[in-house]
């Protein structure tokens, strides 16, 4: 109950958004939508499936290319972009994944990242596709739905954003509920066991890679249209690491934490990072280490262990 | 025409480098039959045991279920084929409900572990049949208990669930009873007693009562080697065994005329 009267408010506040901030405001709680759909991806890998990684940048990136791409030559139509970018995720981590889904752990984490490392030095070398270093810029606006405008409106990008976040969000939330999302967690928790009763757990922990690929893709296609250019930049290390610290800062597993944690992560690098004259990354520094220290299982978990003794005391009353 | 074993084993056989773990070990073990298998720390019950259920790949050597080689089968192979084992020291999902870990044997079983849309609470086959086996095992009124808050015992019990929720024709069950209490092993025991004779069931343990009291054909290993196998009162009597597990005598204490 509390959960969904919390689910209801923070519903209400991201309608409100555009109403109530200005437009600089507005366009990063849009990136802050887009990277939450990229720390959710991380998260299903990570928190979930107990697969750390750092390669999820890589997907973001070719989905962000591939919904670029689209819009520039095929279509403007946002959905359309959407889903092409997923499916564009989904087959380079299918491509790539086989590779990292033999290891698991530190090894895991290696291979991802230097999947991450090459993806981004490809978006720098491939100039035909991606015009390298210089970037892929004259994305038109994007056209939320059939016979609407182009959305140009800072609020209205803002609020495509939102109703794509809110699918992918529902999605997951349906594939943790399933059967299938109760195989991952199994091998999160205990692969062995998983194996013994007769799951070939190889292929589980490929579909998964596969699935966050996609998300990624969705997510770099938001990115796409939310910012109108993409460059090497977006699917560099500094993406993978600040996915990963959001799903950390926002506790591990859970999605909505890692929502939170995108926003904390990105209100920390670009709002009060900005003012404080260079000095951003040291704020990001900062944050790990007290999340670390102060909440070991990020925001989500630090709610559940004060909620607990609350709930002891309704009971003693 | 004569019905092929559950399970035959044909000179399996693991080294480690020049260590003999298991030294070809040949036995059959015929369909409904509770089959133990016994014998000093170090004799390789253990290793035999993986080697069986595909946890380990062997040397050499055949392993044959219900007349079909699954030798060449990985683990997950093996257990979709209805050989499936348990595990010594517990292994469950911990952070999972004791009904959710039998659920995930089941929707395997049943087919819809790749399903990613209805939820698992609204899927009542894969429900029903978990809390089933759970009240099978006694542990109806903890379903809904994170497996990590559950005592020793109770683990135990359900290890042996989420091995059941795969439906096995052979179950393979490695000292079940490692730590249990006295009271909880007999429940134990009772409850290997009930499973239905469509399920064969091997069993490494160590607590003889519990070996001499549910099985009908017992094998003794000894230093990785197949020592015997036979009744249980054939291995009583037998002076090898006696030798191999003490090297004396006496083995009264050892072996009780009165299995209880």
């Amino acid at each position: 109950m509390r959960g969904r009267i919390g689910y209801i408010v923070a519903l209400l506040a991201l309608l409100s958004v555009p109403w109530v901030m200005g437009p600089y405001a507005v366009a990063t709680v849009s990136k802050i939508l887009v990277f939450a759909v990229l720390a959710m991806s991380v998260n299903l890998l990570t928190g979930v499936s107990g697969l750390p990684t750092l390669g999820q940048s890589a997907y973001f990136g070719v989905g962000a290319y591939a919904g670029a791409l689209t819009a520039i030559h095929l279509t403007d139509l946002g959905p359309a972009q959407v889903v092409i970018a997923a499916l564009a995720g989904a087959v380079a981590a299918a491509l790539t994944g086989p590779v990292a889904v033999r290891a698991r752990g530190v090894p895991f984490l290696m291979i991802t990242l230097a999947i991450g490392e090459i993806a981004y030095s490809a978006a720098g070398r491939l100039d035909s596709v991606t015009h390298g270093t210089d970037g892929l810029s004259g994305i038109p606006p994007v056209v939320a739905a059939p016979g609407l405008a182009p959305t140009v409106n800072e609020g209205l990008v803002f609020y495509y954003v939102l109703a794509v976040f809110l699918v992918l969000f529902g999605a997951v939330a349906l594939l943790l509920r399933s059967p299938f999302g109760l195989t991952l967690r199994g091998l999160r928790d205990n692969e062995a066991r998983l194996k013994a009763v007769g799951y070939h757990t190889t292929a589980y922990a490929l579909v998964g890679y596969v699935i966050a690929g996609a998300i990624a893709g969705a997510a770099g296609s938001l990115w796409a249209s939310a910012q109108r250019f993409v460059a090497p930049g977006d699917l560099g290390f500094e993406v993978a690491a600040l996915a990963l610290l959001a799903v950390i800062v926002g506790g591990v597993g859970s999605m909505w934490g890692a929502c939170l944690g995108a926003a904390v992560v990105i209100v920390a690098r670009d709002y009060i990072g900005a003012n404080l004259s260079g000095h951003g990354p040291l704020l990001l520094g900062v944050l790990f280490v007290a999340a670390v220290y102060l909440l070991p299982r990020g925001i989500s978990g630090g709610l559940r262990q004060w909620r607990r003794p609350a709930r002891k005391q309704e009971v003693a009353a | 025409m004569i019905t092929a074993p559950a399970l035959e084993l044909d000179g399996v056989t693991k080294h480690y480098g020049s260590l003999r773990a298991v030294e070809g070990v040949s036995l059959s073990v015929q369909p409904g039959t509770r089959h133990a298998v016994i014998g000093p720390n170090g004799a390789g019950k253990s290793t035999l045991f993986a080697l069986v259920a595909g946890t380990l790949p062997a040397t050499a050597g055949r392993v044959v279920l219900h007349g079909k080689d699954v030798t060449g089968m990985p683990e997950h192979a093996r257990a979709t084929q209805g050989l499936v084992r348990t595990f010594q020291h517990s292994s469950l999902f911990l952070k999972s409900t004791a009904v959710e870990n039998v659920a995930l044997a089941v929707q395997r079983q049943q087919g819809a572990q790749w399903s990613m849309l209805r939820p698992l609470r609204r899927r009542t086959a894969i429900l029903e049949r978990s809390r089933e086996l759970l009240a099978s095992i006694g542990l109806a009124d903890r379903s809904g208990a994170l497996a990590g808050s559950l005592s020793h015992g109770e683990r135990r019990q359900l290890e042996v669930a989420v091995a059941l929720g795969t439906e096995p024709s052979v179950l393979l069950l490695d000292e079940p009873a490692a730590g249990m209490s006295a009271a909880e092993t007999a429940r134990f025991k009772q409850m290997v007693l009930d499973l239905p004779r469509a399920i064969t069931v091997m069993l490494v343990e160590h607590d003889l009562d519990l070996v001499f009291g549910l099985a009908e054909a017992v094998t003794v290993m000894h230093l990785g080697q197949h020592l015997m196998t036979g009744s249980p009162a054939d291995v009583r009597a037998s002076d090898e065994v006696q030798r191999a597990y003490l090297g004396a005598e006496d083995t009264s204490d050892l072996f009780p005329q009165e299995a209880r």
